[in-house]
């Protein structure tokens, strides 16, 4: 009797279904086993229940191209009959799981426990509530729910890694490790309960006044006055990364002392322990148990189609910083063996195993590839290059982007370069920010951030996946090989899992590389991109009909001025040649002051230096306001700038300008807008008092403001824009569908670049008059007999 | 010594290299040897004393007209006209002709008891003056009397308190005009004749005109039908006014027109080479080319740009008279073509130009592509009478840098219609049919027209329509010197030198062309035969 017709109609519960190695096995059950339902473990989140993740999570995936094409109309039917989402938790006690689940896992023929974090920097609580006591919860929830149920527990296979077996030397046996005299017999116990302490010792650290003031100030280095609220949270964000960073350090010093390459396979290796620890003395298990120990899984060698993968693995982005020309060089030893499993090897493996039935003890098969059809390091690295030598990447200029040779350094040495890199760009990026760049340059620290975050990684896989890369453990296979040799020579063909079929060269350069390629969205043609770049996709999509309100700010935004050269203009507007130069001296010389005071606080700022207005006639203002425009504001204007107003306003957009500028100065860009909101200034006698009566909103006010705005107007502001040039209007952008930085500054040109959004550089008339500095009474440019303006 | 006439010179192996404008600069090219050179006449001699000859205009009047003295009585409601800035060109030394010519117009009023006086800059869809500009044309004294007191006002095109609907020509013009000056018992109109286009009845049908009245003339078709439209006979544009002046006439508007014409004394003696001939240049005219060409190299272009727009011209004074309209208009022409007419024999494969620094529309600022495009294509391709310089189907070469830069105060709808309009059609037609009436009628431009210094929205259109007529004969328009993005946008070819554009127009003209070399500024009229 063949696997299928075994195991047909029997009853799976699947854990893991939305990882890599999970969404093939059910693709797999449902396609190669007849009648048999599949019962998936999926932790329900705020947004989609157990149901829900399995349909869109799993049942979405390239992975089921091939069945749908098969079933045709009758694969939405074939999977609503067979596949049932089941609302659990592997790391809660019992897996949380309702009525209806303590049914599926009470009556389930075979469970499969795939769920981990692969991660190999997760934090150290994290790895240990999943990886370590994960396979044990699973095992006591089938006990508990078989004999509630008066049924006989499931036949529990546990998928776990190779790399249990430690860094060490030579060959390792398809046996526990309980019986392997080179794995140290580590208190799991001990460790699970000191790695929930470090949790909570690190999140009281991170919660000290000295810490929080640290994550305070680096909030504020990176976007600036953006507003409490927004600074709160993204101290908050920098602090619980800080607290996670941590928790990885800890959970890799762990692994590293006790002799596992990362925390990963440290926490599976004493999750299998923990798992075998509730075995009777007599070996006899509570639930019959097999665990299953693949290598490093890649892409599929031919099911359900050559080159199908989920996720970026391992050797992915590895491969491609290569292709890329980031990581100039990896440690490794060019004879040492790099034991790559296809993922259709581990699936067919689970599903034979299964096939067979528990044995009276646990048993442990390794999938690996590593003694019976080894693949060296060199030779990988070789088919690589050689591949990306025919079909290199191109660079944004579409120039084609040439290979580092690897020189195969030790560890510590790329480590080293890799570490010098980072802290030389972090210097420059330091640099860069420190200074109020726009533009261009801004761009330019946008792109060095990139870099910088590509670089880190390039260094963070060097750390990660050196050891394996440097491994010298060869796992050995007979037990599999045995199971392979049982297997009909149909099945043999239906479920092939001997590593000797795989030819290496051709499943690296026609399956495994091309299917990368394919993911790792980089660019394989020649030349600058034709069509549409996305620049001007979000462009059309700001200036789209759908949207209907459109929110700009005025200073370097619209127009490359502020209110210290409007008040220095027109303040210079009446005053004689000595006291224009007395007048400069003193805005020069306080212009410090007013930076270090604008950057705590725009609101303060604007009140602070609108004192200077006090006694100043209003009629006289408000007539020289009209010569400011037009002489002065006008000329720095940006002209696309002004354009987009207008064109948000030929498609019916609202415009609405929020600026702390004076009412008077803005009136002649009145037209323009349908509401403005701005500044205004008490008088006494037709003069300012120099303190404001209104003073527009800074900050996240500025939000709020739009939200009313809106709401006032029935509109909404998912389908706003909001045009703004540095991160003090943060909130603002973040309050509508379409922000759209205008010259940002460096902190926000980061931002926009990391969020996707458009970013347009406008730069004042080529050909308008150019002053140095904002004073009035250029010969030429003065009006008189000035016609009224018509409102 | 009296003036020498104007004249063509053929280029031969012992003549000098050329001088031509490259805008805020120029160059010495070598001109194909058996190109034709044509060069204006000499500045004629100015009046001995203009005041008295102002004085003696206005008492002795053409056409019937009672002397001024006469028009003059106390209660009435006079209105002061006036040509704006776009004329003369470079603006001229203090003091202005109108300057000279409005104070004896306020000393007769003043003496026949007028105490209802009103200033109007005619400005049409021109941008408005400042007070440095209004100061310079009028003077101190009469900008001091007039401005404070809200008398000295700015023709406002888009006013409806202040326009008068005069009802329409035979040919169903719309005449609407500025309703102080419609409404007054006289208008003194007080012009400068640059070029033959400039005066007659276009003073009032054009100058205190709206966009609804004025689109009837200033549109593709009629600037086609105008060959030249500085030559009047041919003009459909003149023709146009004209029936208008008449309307306006019949329609009991009075207008005691005063035309003054210029010699072409352009530049100041520092700059006189550029009004001398290349072979007849001394030690110090080539001193002060060299120096000027050195000093303009090693100055930013804003410094440049400021040193050509100081500059002011010592243009004085041939002819005054007044009168009625279109006798002192006859007058004024002759008194033009005596100064400016140069005979040419038979047209030309290829006319070559060098462009300056200034047009009409760029005073005291810079000259965008548009401008560049209207100065070669409108006004230097027009300066004929008869035949175009330029046969059917052949080459005009313009030197200019054509930099895509802009005025974002006085051109702010340049800018637009330069990234909006051509970037889709170059054709006047389409874009009349497509496009000018947004642009006329946008409310941003208007503000901006009213408010500030901004040309009307809808004036690069005219600037291209005046191109028009050159655009339809010509085969090709290439730039030397250009920016190549700014001269492809506007259907231009562009050459990096003269050569290269003459080795382009071969291909449209043929292998051996026949090349005019237009030697302008100082401006002349080829009367070509």
């Amino acid at each position: 009797m063949g696997i299928a017709e075994r195991l047909a109609g029997r009853r799976f519960f699947v854990t893991g279904g939305t990882g890599f190695l999970g969404t093939a096995l059910i693709e797999r059950i449902l396609r190669t086993i007849p009648d048999a339902p599949v019962f998936v473990l999926v932790r329900p989140t705020r947004r989609a229940g157990a149901q829900a993740r399995v349909e869109r999570e799993i049942l979405r995936n390239d992975c089921f191209a091939r069945l749908r094409a098969e079933l045709g109309d009758r694969f939405d039917e074939e999977v609503a009959r067979r596949v049932t989402g089941v609302a659990g938790d592997v790391t809660i006690d019992g897996l949380g799981l309702d009525d209806a689940g303590e049914e599926a896992l009470a009556t389930a023929d075979v469970v499969i426990h795939s769920a981990a974090t692969v991660s190999f920097d997760a934090p150290l609580d994290q790895a240990v509530e999943i990886n370590l006591l994960g396979p044990s919860r699973v095992a006591r929830a089938v006990v508990r729910a078989s004999a509630a149920h008066g049924s006989d527990p499931a036949h529990l296979i546990a998928v776990s890694t190779a790399y249990v077996a430690g860094a060490h030397q030579g060959e390792t046996e398809e046996r526990l490790l309980s019986e392997d005299r080179f794995n140290l017999a580590v208190d799991w116990a001990a460790e699970v309960a000191s790695a929930r302490r470090r949790r909570d010792e690190v999140e009281d650290a991170s919660r000290q006044p000295s810490q929080l003031r640290e994550f305070a100030r680096r909030a504020h280095a990176e976007q600036g006055a953006s507003g409490t609220h927004l600074l709160a949270a993204r101290a908050e964000r920098i602090r619980e990364e800080w607290v996670r960073s941590q928790l990885v350090e800890a959970g890799s010093a762990r692994a590293k002392a006790l002799g596992w390459p990362d925390v990963y396979a440290f926490t599976k290796a004493l999750g299998e322990r923990a798992l075998v620890a509730q075995h009777g003395p007599d070996g006899q298990a509570p639930v019959p148990l097999t665990i299953v120990r693949p290598s490093i899984i890649e892409s599929a060698l031919a099911e359900p189609r050559p080159g199908w993968i989920r996720g970026f693995r391992m050797a992915e982005p590895i491969i491609l910083s290569f292709a890329r020309g980031l990581l100039r060089e990896f440690p490794g030893v060019p004879e040492g063996i790099i034991d790559v499993i296809p993922v259709d090897m581990v699936v067919a493996t689970l599903i034979a195993v299964a096939s067979q039935g528990p044995q009276d003890v646990p048993v442990v098969y390794h999938v690996a590839s590593g003694v019976r059809n080894p693949l060296a390091y060199g030779e990988l690295l070789r088919l690589i290059q050689e591949w990306f030598g025919r079909r290199p990447l191109y660079d944004d200029r579409g120039q084609p982007i040439s290979l580092p040779q690897w020189t195969f350094p030790g560890r510590g040495r790329v480590q080293r370069q890799l570490r010098q890199a980072t802290r030389l760009m972090s210097l420059a990026e330091q640099g860069l920010q420190m200074v109020p760049f726009r533009r261009k340059q801004a761009e330019w620290a946008a792109k060095l951030e990139d870099r910088h975050s590509m670089v880190e990684r390039a260094r963070g896989y060097a750390e990660l996946y050196g050891a394996y890369t440097e491994t010298e453990a060869r796992y050995r296979i007979d037990r599999l090989l045995e199971l392979y040799e049982s297997l009909d020579p149909q099945d043999q063909r239906t479920f092939c899992f001997d590593p000797a079929v795989i030819d290496w060269s051709q499943y690296v350069s026609e399956v495994h590389l091309p299917s990368v390629v394919e993911r790792g969205r980089v660019r394989t043609t020649p030349g600058r991109s034709v069509g549409p770049d996305r620049q001007s996709r979000l462009r059309s999509a700001v200036l789209s009909s759908e949207r209907h309100l459109a929110v700009f700010d005025l200073e370097h935004t619209l127009v490359a001025s502020n209110v210290v050269d409007s008040y220095a203009w027109l303040a210079s507007r009446h005053l004689p040649a000595n006291r224009r130069v007395a007048l400069v001296a003193d805005l020069l010389a306080s212009a410090p002051r007013w930076l270090s005071l604008d950057r705590r606080d725009r609101g303060d700022f604007l009140r602070f230096f609108y004192r200077r207005y006090e006694g100043a006639p209003v009629d006289q203002i408000a007539e020289d306001a009209w010569d400011l425009f037009h002489q002065y504001l006008l000329a720095r204007c940006f002209p696309a700038g002004i354009a987009r107003v207008r064109h948000h306003r030929r498609l019916g957009h609202r415009t609405l300008l929020i600026t702390g500028a004076l009412d008077l100065v803005v009136a002649p860009l009145r037209p323009l807008f349908d509401d403005v909101v701005c500044a205004r200034m008490s008088e006494r006698d037709g003069t300012f008092t120099g303190h404001l009566t209104e003073l527009s909103p800074t900050g996240e006010a500025r939000a709020l403001l739009l939200d009313r705005s809106a709401r006032q107007h029935g509109l909404s502001l998912s389908e706003s824009v909001a045009y703004a040039d540095s991160v003090s209007d943060l909130a603002m952008l973040e309050a509508v569908g379409f922000p759209v930085a205008v010259n940002p500054d460096s902190r926000l040109a980061a931002i926009a670049r990391r969020r996707g959004w458009l970013v347009e550089h406008w730069s004042r008339a080529a050909g308008g008059t150019d002053q140095l500095l904002p004073l009035a009474g250029l010969e030429h440019r003065s009006i008189t007999t000035r016609n009224r303006s018509p409102r | 010594m009296t003036p020498r006439p104007g004249f063509v010179l053929e280029v031969d192996g012992s003549t000098p290299p050329t001088l031509l404008w490259n805008g805020e600069g120029f160059v010495l090219e070598r001109l194909p040897e058996g190109t034709r050179v044509i060069y204006p006449p000499e500045p004629l001699p100015p009046l001995a004393d203009p005041v008295a000859a102002i004085r003696d205009a206005l008492e002795h009047p053409v056409g019937g007209t009672p002397p001024l003295r006469a028009l003059l009585r106390p209660g009435m409601r006079l209105t002061i006209c006036f040509d704006d800035v776009s004329l003369p060109l470079p603006p001229m030394r203090a003091p202005d002709v109108r300057q000279m010519v409005i104070e004896q117009v306020l000393d007769l009023a003043a003496a026949a008891g007028v105490d209802d006086v009103v200033l109007i800059a005619a400005l049409a869809l021109h941008r408005r003056m400042t007070e440095a500009e209004l100061r310079h044309a009028l003077g101190d004294r009469i900008y001091e009397a007039f401005a404070p007191h809200g008398l000295l006002t700015q023709h406002d095109a888009e006013d409806p308190d202040n326009l008068i609907d005069l009802g329409r020509t035979a040919e169903g013009e719309e005449v609407e005009i500025n309703r102080r000056a419609a409404e007054s018992d006289l208008i003194v109109y007080v012009n400068i004749c640059l070029v033959a286009m400039d005066g007659g009845h276009k003073s009032v049908a054009t100058g205190l005109a709206s966009y609804r009245s004025l689109r009837h003339h200033h549109n593709p078709t009629t600037m086609r039908h105008s060959r030249s439209f500085m030559d009047a006979p041919s003009s459909e544009l003149h023709s146009s006014n004209w029936r208008m002046g008449r309307h306006i006439a019949a329609s009991g508007v009075k207008v005691f027109q005063i035309e003054t014409t210029l010699n072409t004394d352009t530049f100041p003696s520092q700059f006189a080479f550029l009004q001398r001939r290349e072979w007849e240049w001394s030690l110090r005219d080539r001193a002060a080319y060299a120096a000027s060409a050195a000093a303009l190299d090693a100055v930013p272009k804003r410094i440049a740009r400021q040193i050509f727009h100081a500059i002011e011209a010592p243009h004085q004074m041939t002819s005054v008279q007044a009168g009625e309209v279109e006798a002192v208009h006859e007058l004024a022409l002759e008194h033009i073509w005596r100064q400016q007419g140069v005979a040419v024999e038979g047209q030309t494969d290829i006319l070559t130009m060098g462009l300056p620094y200034i047009c009409p529309y760029n005073v005291h600022s810079v000259m965008n592509p548009i401008l560049v495009a209207c100065l070669g294509l409108g006004y230097f391709f027009n300066l004929y009478r008869g035949k175009p310089l330029v046969r059917q189907g052949g080459v005009v070469i313009m030197r200019h840098p054509t930099r895509a830069e802009f005025d974002p105060a006085y051109h702010p709808s340049y800018i637009d219609f330069y990234e909006q309009v051509l970037t889709e059609t170059t054709d006047p037609i389409e874009m009349h049919k497509l496009y000018e009436e947004s642009f006329a009628t946008d409310p941003w431009y208007i503000h901006l027209y009213r408010t500030g210094h901004a040309y009307h929205g809808v004036h690069p259109f005219y600037m291209w329509y005046w191109c028009a007529h050159a655009l339809e004969h010509l085969g090709r328009v290439i730039v030397v010197g250009g920016d190549t993005k700014a001269v492809r946008r506007m259907g231009f070819s562009p050459a990096s030198t003269l050569a290269d554009a003459l080795e382009l127009a071969r291909d449209v003209v043929g292998p051996s062309p026949t090349i005019t070399h237009l030697h302008v500024p100082p401006l002349l009229m080829a009367d070509v035969r």
